[in-house]
């Protein structure tokens, strides 16, 4: 098994409309552009003999370490080796629209700043990028003022350096020099569609971009109105959201990757770089809980334009700009990240029914009527028929929000996801912001579905709510009871649920499969359902201290980044499946504001008692 | 002369030649994009570039198309091959001319001997266009022939 580098070795850069991993080594193996979802560049992440990769890194054996400069994804690591230290930033340079305006500047592009820092570094560079999957050939032709270039038929890649660049041979370009403390080289990737493309000057611009870029995030990641203890892991996790974020559309990725296996050597290996309608509404409070209204706003607009496309049916995926991605398709030439194949693009989860979209979109779309926003006449009109859907259809069985692909079966996720549809638009209508909806017939099935989860869905014999109506296993969505408003976190059953999702899902201290069936599958731990159950008890199902301590333990599983991937080695604690994911990310801004906000109420309450003792025992000692 | 007949096939003519260029980019056969190409001579701005640009390249149509329109009166060939004879003309001094002048005349675009700079940052296009994607003259060629054989074959144009 070919193994370079483990997928928590990984970092991400971006520029809100693509994003890159960069390895440990320097080297960039996963890049496509122009578009999340466009065949990658480099994938050597996924076959690092064919793949493709864009490495910039010291020449001798070196020890690594690696950080983002504070509040930005401009990423720095570090060389330190017996001669001295070199350290490569890497970031995708980023403008505001007013720049956009003034100066020029590439499609896409990737800065890579190289700097030794102490002694003397010997530096290679090796570029050679295997577009279409690595599925054709890469034909590299060398300009001596306009860079080493490779041209496939629309695209322009062009790799400038003020280092000596030279071809070894078609397919692959190479430089290798030494920097003394205090000299620096840059190498400048840019992609361009349109002829003439954009080719920015190497130093000056490169240090410009820097500077740009720098101050971009850190303006973005100033206007987060979180300040408590776990500031440093949630703006991380924001500024890994943001990196998903796809910018034209306001749309958020999953991940950035493609069959990063949830079992090394497995088959588990999906398509990722689409958007979930199932994250909607837990990113949209996490985001504005966060401070960021307009872009949980672009995000909620983005979910509404897009499923008009189908409406009043949801499909469980869409691409960024709102089409439904058309056949999963297998690429059997490459050997897969551990030999796990087949590796696979688009995803056919797209064809599944999962009822719980419902509530989360209509949810998502409360949460901003809340903080005031209006609903115009189409996204009432949308609401309504999204409303007489959920009406007609909440009793068919679905493939539920773990998407297995099986019959479809009565979940009992889904069946609260209807529910708190319903209970949404009763509370839209109910704050003047949706006329016009039949709220009897809604609040009749509304009370139906209630009565039927509560009988059906509970079983006395574990007691336990289930993952299926009637069923006797668990799965860690019933946690979400208690945050949809479901159910109270304090309420007998609920605790009792979540005690049986301990007893049969918590896998290692703090790490949970998502079911039970996880065990024989040998999945990991899901990240995000760690983060639920940090996450109900911080909501009331438990105590302060033992949330607390559940979540910094599960914060030890970040990456050195701080970034998670979608589930954890339960044995090795390694991450497993796509990276970063944007859903595990949102699970740790949600844990961490809950416990903010029960530290905040338990702190008030013992003001509260403080002032009421005070007031109690002051007439005792006039007495 | 019908300035009337003039002034809508010399649209005509450069709709079908932009339509082609903006297809055989689409194709992957050249990246060349005439509009952002002229546009950017006049503002960075991506987006407003190409605006500006369909703006300059109808002009330049109208205007080139006065032109043909003044070689089909003299020669009074009024044909579909003699206007593709012209676009032939037309489309290869585009290619061998033209394009090569284009960054003593664009501020933006940098020279092939001396790379880019701060303010020349735009890829040249090198011998026939080619950096610009190794199909471009073809492009480029069949593009004007067409935009030639839409003026020469309008019968009003003999008006």
């Amino acid at each position: 098994m070919n193994l370079p580098f483990r997928i928590d070795d990984y970092g991400l850069i971006g520029d809100g409309r693509s994003a890159a991993l960069v390895s440990r080594g320097g080297s960039i193996d996963w890049l496509c552009w122009p578009r999340f979802d466009s065949a990658a560049v480099f994938a050597a992440v996924l076959d690092p003999d064919k793949g493709g990769t864009f490495r910039v890194a010291s020449a001798t054996p070196s020890r690594v370490t690696r950080r983002y400069l504070e509040g930005t994804n401009v990423l720095c690591t570090s060389f330190a080796s017996r001669t001295g230290t070199l350290r490569v930033t890497d970031f995708m340079p980023v403008s505001s629209e007013e720049a956009k305006k003034t100066a020029l500047f590439a499609e896409h592009e990737i800065v890579r700043i190289i700097e030794c820092e102490a002694g003397e570094v010997d530096v290679e560079i090796a570029f050679a990028p295997r577009p279409g999957y690595a599925r054709r050939r890469a034909s590299l032709r060398a300009h001596p003022t306009l860079g080493v270039r490779l041209e496939q038929g629309r695209d322009l890649y062009t790799l400038r350096s003020d280092a000596p660049l030279e071809l070894r041979d078609s397919g692959t370009a190479v430089a290798r020099f030494s920097l003394r403390a205090g000299e620096r080289r840059h190498a400048c990737l840019t992609y361009d569609r349109d002829g003439p493309a954009v080719l920015p000057p190497i130093a000056p611009r490169c240090q410009e971009a820097l500077e740009r870029t720098l101050a971009f995030w850190r303006a973005w990641t100033a206007r987060s109105t979180y300040d408590g203890p776990y500031r440093d892991a949630i703006e991380r996790s924001v500024l890994a959201l943001k990196l998903l974020s796809f910018a034209p559309s306001g749309a958020i990725v999953a991940a950035p990757t493609t069959s990063l296996p949830e079992r090394v050597g497995g088959d588990l290996n999906w398509d990722y770089r689409f958007c979930w309608l199932r994250d909607a509404s837990l990113t949209v409070r996490a985001l504005l809980d966060l401070g960021y209204e307009e872009d949980a706003s672009a995000f909620t607009s983005w979910l509404l334009h897009t499923t008009r496309l189908t409406r009043p049916e949801l499909r469980v995926l869409y691409d960024v700009y709102g089409e439904l991605p058309k056949g999963e398709h297998e690429l059997s030439h490459l050997a897969g990240y551990g030999g796990s194949r087949p590796v696979r693009t688009r995803n056919a989860a797209t064809q599944q029914l999962q009822l719980d979209v419902y509530g989360e979109v209509i949810d998502a779309v409360a949460h901003l009527v809340r903080r005031g926003a209006r609903l115009d006449g189409e996204t009432q009109e949308m609401l309504r028929d999204f409303g007489a859907y959920v009406f007609e259809n909440w009793r068919s069985p679905d493939q539920g929000i773990w998407e297995p692909r099986d019959a479809p079966v009565h979940h009992t996720h889904s069946r609260v996801l209807c529910w708190v549809a319903l209970d949404r638009l009763r509370e839209l209508s109910a704050r003047g912001a949706l006329p016009k909806i039949p709220v009897d017939r809604f609040e009749r099935a509304w009370t139906d579905i209630r009565a039927e989860v509560e009988a059906r869905a509970f079983n006395p014999w574990i007691q336990s709510y289930t993952q299926v109506l009637g069923g006797a296993t668990v799965d860690a969505a019933l946690l979400l009871m208690s945050w949809y408003g479901f159910a109270e976190p304090w309420a007998p059953r609920m605790l009792s649920t979540y005690r049986r999702v301990c007893d049969r899902l918590e896998v290692a201290p703090g790490l949970f499969y998502r079911y039970e069936e996880s065990r024989a599958k040998k999945e990991g731990a899901f990240g995000i359902c760690c983060f639920w159950a940090v996450e109900h008890l911080a909501r009331g199902g438990g105590a302060l201290s033992d949330a607390e301590q559940r979540l910094q333990q599960l914060l030890g599983y970040a990456n050195d980044l701080g970034l998670f991937a979608e589930e954890i080695d339960p044995v090795t604690g390694e991450a497993l499946g796509n990276f970063p994911q944007a859903f595990t990310h949102v699970g740790l801004i949600s844990a961490a504001l809950a416990l903010e906000e029960r530290r905040r109420r338990a702190g008030e309450q013992a003001s509260v008692r403080a002032a009421s003792g005070r007031l109690d025992t002051s007439p005792r000692v006039h007495a | 002369m019908n300035w009337g007949s003039w002034l809508v096939w010399g649209f005509a003519g450069t709709v079908v030649l932009t339509t082609l260029l903006a297809g055989s980019q689409g194709l992957g056969l050249t990246r060349m994009n005439i509009p952002y190409l002229l546009g950017t001579m006049f503002t960075p701005d991506r987006d407003r570039a190409k605006i500006y640009g369909v703006l300059v390249h109808l002009v330049n149509g109208w205007i080139f198309s006065l032109i043909y329109v003044s070689a089909l009166h003299v020669t009074g060939l009024f044909t579909w091959w003699f206007g593709a004879a012209i676009g032939l003309v037309h489309g290869s001094f585009v290619i061998a001319a033209a394009l090569p002048m284009m960054p003593g005349i664009h501020p933006r675009m940098a020279s092939e001997t001396r790379g880019p700079t701060v303010v020349r940052q735009l890829e040249p296009p090198g011998f026939l266009g080619q950096n610009y994607g190794i199909r471009t003259p073809v492009s480029v060629l069949v593009a004007h022939v067409m935009y030639g054989i839409v003026i020469g074959a309008w019968p009003a144009t003999a008006g």
